[in-house]
């Protein structure tokens, strides 16, 4: 006989403000199965969970419904808790009446008259479930990395450091990132190079870290503890253990005017290159779309003039298989598309630039040498104009969320401009200045009260050139007129978008990613390095804008979160996959054509003296990952899925 | 006047797209009418056409089967499947003469809470103009077959 608690919680007002908690509690105390109906405040207190844990035992209760928030949110809590109280976790279940009832409804009475439903069909359900035990897995000790930029490098070293095994992916020809084409950080104006290349020196040379540069994701199996990944290294057309990396091969390339990546385009690069100075690996890779000789079977220059015959024209994309136990992803971020403002003249004028370019010019390690000339006439600007919110916080341009680094980086410009050029003029179009962080509000005001950054707030609606002049008109809204710069240099602070291939890693890695392309967390706020598939994790901007404080302190929790998953000798897994009834299974095989995990086996059932009398399908549990799929081929009802049986989802939609 | 009618809509949905969808619709407030009931399952590949003939049973006037996009299926190819499934199942169920309407398929990820309290707003008040489901009620009736579970 069924023992049933029924346990509701108020969550406060959150529920018990729509739903009348005392009229669910009666209706499911009159419910057949149902010993006990209670509820309360806040189930997931402490006092709350000892309630229950006290019913359990008191009552010796055979299930536990609680009807609370989403069992996304404290399924685990409270299975934890029926656990201690010495219940079989597996027989408790939540009732979602917050996200699926009280917060979506306006009429209380419907709100309640649905909670009742949504909890009586879990009773339902509940009286049908079975006690499971978790299933066992071996960890491989050994960490993916996606992504060689500063998040991608802490979270690396991180492990390292802990003795974890690290190998680093990068798709670029070098580690660095975006944090590498940066002349100054805020607020300390540290420079960045200098913080950057050591630790990019350090990830390379750590002997427990194997790096991957010029590689990139191709496929991804398996799940945590035990994923199966295959990376591409693409051809770079040069043997990194013959070069030196001397550079003779550089200097003598034919095809001189490619526009440089590293430098946004404003400086030019060779076919064959490192994409800059520092770069690590520093060793120079062949850019087959521009190279002479891939275009049209001639030149070889570098081949002849190599020192050591490190140049390898024949050379092919190699497959490396790895495995892995724990992947963190580190892909970053790209600057908005900047044609999408065609009023701005970015790409007509080419004094109009983006944040990015203006980091290269400011760069002591950039095409000018650091010096803030203008790309058209090398001139030193006199006026330099900010357009912050160039593409952030609009929805007509499909951005409606903040950047989040844009009013540090703009303040930081105009800093780093009357630094270099103190009789320069710098103005700054904002609609809010957003500088929260340690350190932060101060270094804007210093920006605006030592060095003379004048903030306009308004928009800019229109941009041309005249007589050799940028001319920027906008509104100044505080003191409700039109402004009209003439300037010599423009800046936008055009958005951080995702990387433009970022949907397609997610489904690679099977993780969830928002409408813009930023992979999803398991909890925005108490999980915000995990994602909803177990054992992969998320550092930088891949996940939402972000400044470089905070991209380390995520990769250092990417770390900690991975490092904790490596300290254990084996894995418990949710106990929720197929089992096969092997006396009536006909060995159709439906289920091995419907698995997505390879995870059927077939299996040769003999008689005693080993005569084979038929073959059924086994289900392997190591790799099973409990999507049901096969369920719902068999013809003969023999696999069921455990946790989601036929008989407690009919039970299920019979309570409704 | 009579009461109007109020539709009884079950939808089967995955855990990993459209539950969560419907918990983000949930977390923004946003309203939507409260005729639909939520069944949780791990996959959309795991929904049997039998647990759609069981909604119906029950007194459902419309059911919806949710899951994720094309491609971001958690378990790699379930959704397929039961794209297939509903494809084939559907056309099974017009021959028989239930009507299109009854019977709907969607993609909802996670990211698209208004997306799902839209669905339900449309379906919702589809349902209410095409009424109850008095012919399959009935038949259930007639028959005896609304054995138990």
């Amino acid at each position: 006989m069924a023992k049933i608690g029924v346990f509701v919680c108020h969550c406060g007002e959150n529920i018990a403000a729509k739903v009348d908690c005392t009229k669910l509690v009666a209706a499911m105390e009159s419910h057949p199965g149902v010993a006990i109906a209670h509820e309360y405040k806040y189930f997931c207190s402490e006092p709350g969970q000892e309630s229950i844990k006290k019913a359990v035992t008191g009552h010796g209760l055979t299930g536990v419904i609680v009807a609370a928030c989403s069992p996304r949110m404290h399924e685990a809590t409270f299975r934890t808790a029926c656990a201690e109280a010495g219940l079989n976790p597996y027989l408790c279940e939540i009732a979602n009446i917050r996200e699926q009832c009280s917060w979506v409804h306006s009429d209380g009475e419907q709100a309640t008259r649905k909670a009742i439903e949504i909890t009586r069909s879990l009773v339902e359900k509940v009286k049908r479930n079975n006690e499971l035990q978790p299933i066992e897995v071996p960890v491989t000790r050994r960490a993916l990395v996606i992504g060689g930029g500063i998040a991608g490098i802490q979270a690396a070293l991180d492990i390292a450091n802990a003795g974890g095994d690290v190998v680093l992916v990068e798709r670029e020809a070098s580690l660095g990132g975006h944090m590498a084409q940066l002349s100054e950080t805020f607020p300390t104006l540290d420079c960045s190079q200098c913080i950057m290349t050591p630790r990019m020196v350090e990830a390379a040379r750590h002997p427990k870290i194997r790096l991957l540069t010029y590689s990139e994701i191709e496929k991804v199996e398996g799940f945590i503890g035990n994923f199966n990944v295959t990376v591409r290294q693409k051809a770079r057309y040069v043997d990194m253990n013959l070069c030196t990396g001397c550079g003779e091969c550089i200097i003598k390339c034919p095809a001189k005017k490619i526009s440089g990546e590293f430098d946004c385009g404003l400086a030019n690069r060779t076919a064959i290159y490192t994409p800059f100075a520092q770069a690590v690996p520093n060793k120079p890779v062949i850019d087959s779309g521009h190279c002479i000789y891939f275009k049209n079977g001639k030149c070889k220059a570098c081949q002849r003039v190599c020192p050591t015959g490190a140049i390898n024209f024949d050379m092919e994309d190699e497959l490396v298989e790895l495995e892995i136990g724990a992947i963190v992803v580190a892909t970053g971020f790209q600057v908005q598309n900047t044609a999408l403002y065609g009023e701005y003249g970015y790409g007509r004028y080419p004094d109009v630039l983006t944040g990015l370019q203006f980091e290269r010019l400011a760069s002591a390690s950039g095409p000018t040498g650091g010096k803030i000339q203008r790309p058209s006439d090398g001139k030193e600007p006199e006026t330099i104009v900010f357009i912050q919110c160039a593409g952030s916080r609009d929805p007509s341009k499909g951005i409606p969320y903040c950047s989040k680094i844009c009013c540090m980086y703009t303040a930081k410009h105009a800093m780093l401009y009357h630094h270099k050029n103190h009789d320069g003029n710098s103005r700054i179009f904002y609609m809010d200045i957003r500088a929260a962080g340690k350190g932060y509000d101060e270094f804007t005001r210093r920006a605006i009260e030592e060095d003379g950054a004048g903030y306009v707030r308004g928009r800019v609606s229109k941009l041309w050139q005249e007589n050799g002049k940028l001319m920027v008109r906008g509104a100044d809204t505080l003191l409700g007129r039109p402004v009209e710069v003439a300037a010599d240099m423009v800046v936008l602070a055009t958005a951080m978008v995702p990387q433009s291939d970022s949907k397609e890693l997610g489904k690679t890695l099977g993780i969830g990613y928002d409408e813009y392309g930023f992979f999803n967390e398991a909890h925005l706020k108490l999980r915000p390095v995990e994602t909803a598939t177990a054992g992969i994790f998320l550092a930088g901007a891949c996940q939402s804008p972000k400044d470089i404080p905070d991209s380390v302190a995520q990769a250092s929790a990417c770390a900690s979160k991975v490092l904790a998953l490596f300290s254990r000798e084996k894995l418990e897994r949710e106990p929720v996959i197929a089992q096969n009834n092997e006396a009536t299974c006909s060995g159709c095989w439906g289920c091995v054509l419907a698995c997505p995990y390879n995870a059927i086996e077939k299996k040769d059932l003999t008689d005693r003296a080993g005569n084979l009398i038929r073959r059924v399908a086994s289900v392997n549990a190591g790799l099973c990952q409990g999507c049901g799929t096969c369920v719902t081929f068999c013809r003969s009802n023999s696999i069921d899925l455990a946790g989601f049986t036929e008989k407690q989802i009919f039970a299920e939609v019979m309570g409704l | 006047m009579s009461e109007p009618f109020e539709p009884k809509i079950v939808a089967f949905v995955c855990t990993y797209c459209t539950y969560a969808g419907a918990d983000l619709a949930g977390t923004s407030r946003l309203k939507y009418p409260p005729n639909v009931r939520i069944v949780r399952l791990p996959c959309t590949g795991r929904i049997s056409p039998m647990f759609i003939l069981k909604a119906f049973q029950k007194g459902a006037d419309g059911v919806l089967v949710s899951g994720c996009h094309p491609g971001d299926c958690h378990f790699d190819h379930g959704n397929y499947h039961a794209r297939r499934r509903w494809t084939a199942f559907n056309a099974l169920l017009q021959f028989t003469g239930v009507p299109e309407e009854r019977v709907k398929f969607s993609w909802i990820s996670a990211a698209e809470g208004i997306k799902f309290a839209e669905l339900i707003e449309s379906i919702t008040e589809e349902i209410r103009t095409a009424g109850p489901f008095e012919q399959y009620h009935k038949l259930i009736a007639e028959t005896g077959s609304a054995a138990s579970v």
